[in-house]
């Protein structure tokens, strides 16, 4: 099982079949795709995408933490993180193609 | 934001293309990414993100409430781990 890494081009690749757009335009479109998205969560908004999953921008304080090598604490300072959470149709297709596909 | 507001955008954007087309390019690109995904394919789009799978191998669980054992088959859950270049915007 040769597991590939897709990128921008293969989902450009994917835009250029499925429309009769220039491959170039296809290009195009993936990047404000995925600036769009970018911008909302940036934004604070959350982005929600069904049958696919949802974006979430989520707001962590600070905390203490260890560098494991040294046993030296660090302030670990409040920040945002972005978070993917999975509909249920992505994780229904994932199981239904992966579970007992002798992977 | 929801997906029809992100075709919405779009479409603003590309007046020469019907909002048709661009809901059918919305759902190639997550439609490909989550057949990658599917076939146990990475996802990496730099500056955005990469999505991958994890295995989840078979459990004894117990139902929290009655103390019964129960069987928890072997699953895969999809990952995402953000990009470093939407950190730094999340975080200026």
């Amino acid at each position: 099982m040769a597991n590939r890494t897709v990128t921008r081009a293969d989902l450009a690749e994917a835009v250029y079949q499925s429309v009769g757009l220039s491959r170039t335009e296809s290009a195009e479109l993936v990047e404000r795709v995925l600036d769009l998205i970018c911008d909302a969560l940036v934004e604070g908004d959350n982005v929600k995408l069904s049958s696919f999953g949802s974006f979430q921008v989520r707001a962590k304080n600070e905390r203490i933490g260890r560098n494991p090598k040294t046993g030296e604490e660090v302030p670990i300072f409040p920040r945002q993180v972005l978070v993917f959470k999975p509909s249920n149709v992505l994780k229904t297709k994932i199981n239904k193609s992966m579970v007992g596909a002798g992977k | 934001m929801i997906k029809s507001e992100l075709i919405e955008k779009l479409s603003a954007e590309n007046p020469h293309l019907f909002q048709r087309d661009i809901e059918n390019i919305v759902n190639a690109i997550l439609g490909e990414v989550g057949d990658a995904l599917a076939r146990g394919d990475r996802v990496e789009l730099r500056g955005f993100g990469a999505f991958s799978i994890k295995n989840r191998p078979p459990r004894t669980g117990r139902n929290p409430r009655t103390g019964e054992q129960v069987a928890v088959a072997e699953k895969y859950v999809p990952q995402f781990k953000a990009g470093k270049e939407i950190r730094e915007r999340l975080n200026k």
